[in-house]
């Protein structure tokens, strides 16, 4: 590519063409752009994110009292460690795809094969912990009230800790069962049945004197507000609607519905990044393995899909930030 | 095989690497020094980063004009200042090494990043600047009907 700079003068000078200014082939200069108007995309969503979250600033859910799970530790409360995990994951593999791209430059197959390969075992694993994680998110783990203006109220005993409703419900029984189409009117839907409903969550909470409210509002110190007795009792006669387990894209037990809309789409859409990755990356070692880029004596694909799997990585630094530490 | 000399060294030329490789290395070990400790200010959430570091201006044109130069000093949790600067430092070692920004042309560069940089900005300016606003139509119950 040097050689083209090199003859321009003997072509007739700067408008006699062949001119590489930017002495980047043309495939990696697409991919540069491409790689702008993607991080552009990206910055749409968390600008997005960034303004509901102002809109609704002191009512946001925090982060690390939601993502408190790590696989095999089950009640064990480990805020952040999933997604650090999950980052060093795509970090690592970026280092690995930097090492393939260097080792094709030394044209040198097996190891650009091998280092590809690894770079694929990572983006699998991360793809597998985002599902995990997707999972946990919409599984839920306490449950929750949502009042009749849509906010979200939570439980806690005295002690400040959390309480599942699950375990202060009082069965009643209930022969509510969900709406089947093959009951009736096919296009209607019931809402989804949770495992108590709101009755027996009140009853329950009426009948235990240890428990309390948080309310999504924060106070002064950041943290959510906690009713007294008196006020939660009054807060679940007078607002109280529906029970919410989990999380979906109209509610979810955590606070804001918007938290969880965007929990999906920018998780989802990194997501898809990765995999897509994954799937260029999967092609790329087949050619690097049946000796393509050899025979073309020239490593560039490597660089270019390795170009697209530091911009995933890249994103992600930006989600880290802006979605579980901020 | 037309590809231009690699740089080899980071930290504007504090830190010199003998190889490719070892470059490599050094950045993804800086980059996890960097999370490691993203990931500890976040569990520990010391309280003395919790509040801003200086309180706003009153008063004046001045007033209003050093609030808006100091806004991240003054609006935001030092706190989460660390955390978007160190964002922005990883941001900066992917792109550069990992992306091998650090050898390509300066109009490329500038290209891709000046182009980027100033789009964002402009497109977080006005979002959370709107956000704000709203925010303070539904606290106040002052809904205009064109807001």
């Amino acid at each position: 590519m040097e050689t083209t700079v090199a003859t321009t003068a003997s072509q007739g000078g700067v408008w006699g063409g062949g001119n590489q200014p930017l002495r980047a082939s043309y495939g990696k200069m697409m991919m540069w752009f491409f790689i702008v108007s993607d991080a552009l995309t990206f910055s749409g969503f968390l600008a997005a994110y960034g303004f509901s979250r102002f809109k609704f600033v002191d009512a946001w859910p925090i982060a690390d009292e939601v993502f408190t799970h790590f696989p095999f530790l089950h009640g064990v409360p480990a805020p952040m460690f999933y997604v650090a995990f999950m980052t060093f994951i795509l970090i690592f593999s970026s280092v690995t795809m930097v090492l393939a791209v260097d080792a094709g430059h030394k044209m040198k197959q097996s190891k650009v094969a091998m280092y590809m390969f690894l770079t694929i075992i990572g983006g699998a694993i991360f793809v597998g912990s985002q599902a995990w994680e997707w999972a946990t998110f919409i599984k839920g783990e306490y449950g929750a009230v949502e009042t009749k203006g849509g906010k979200i109220l939570q439980f806690l005993d005295t002690e400040g800790n959390r309480v599942a409703i699950g375990s202060f419900a009082e069965s009643m029984h209930s022969t509510a069962t969900e709406h089947e189409p093959s009951n009736g009117i096919w296009f209607m839907s019931g809402n989804d049945q949770t495992s108590y409903n709101f009755e027996e969550v009140k009853a329950g909470f009426l009948a235990n004197d240890n428990l309390l409210i948080r309310t999504q509002y924060l106070d002064e110190n950041g943290h959510p507000t906690v009713l007294s007795r008196e006020a939660s009792i009054a807060k679940i006669k007078k607002d109280g609607k529906l029970v919410v387990e989990g999380a979906n894209l109209k509610r979810n037990e955590y606070g804001h519905p918007l938290f969880a809309d965007f929990f999906f789409f920018i998780t989802g859409f990194h997501g898809f990044h990765v995999f897509s990755g994954v799937l260029i990356n999967i092609i790329i070692f087949f050619n690097v393995v049946i000796g393509t880029y050899e025979r073309r004596k020239s490593y560039e694909m490597v660089e270019k899909v390795g170009l697209y799997w530091h911009f995933v990585d890249l994103v992600w630094v930006f989600v880290f930030t802006f979605f579980y530490l901020v | 095989m037309g590809h231009h000399e690699h740089s080899l060294a980071i930290f504007r030329g504090r830190l010199k690497f003998k190889t490719i490789e070892q470059k490599i290395w050094g950045v993804f070990i800086f980059l996890s020094i960097i999370t490691i400790v993203e990931v500890i200010f976040g569990i520990i959430k010391p309280q003395s980063l919790m509040v801003p570091f200086m309180s706003s201006f009153e008063g004046g044109f001045m007033a209003t004009m050093a609030n808006l130069f100091l806004s991240p000093f003054i609006f935001m949790k030092p706190l989460n200042l660390i955390f978007i600067v160190l964002t922005i430092v990883k941001a900066y070692y992917i792109t550069w090494d990992f992306m091998h920004m650090r050898d390509e042309t300066k109009a490329l560069r500038r290209m891709v990043v000046w182009t980027a940089i100033f789009l964002i900005c402009y497109l977080i300016l006005i979002l959370l600047v709107e956000g704000d606003y709203i925010f303070e139509v539904y606290k106040n119950n002052y809904v205009k009907f064109d807001f």
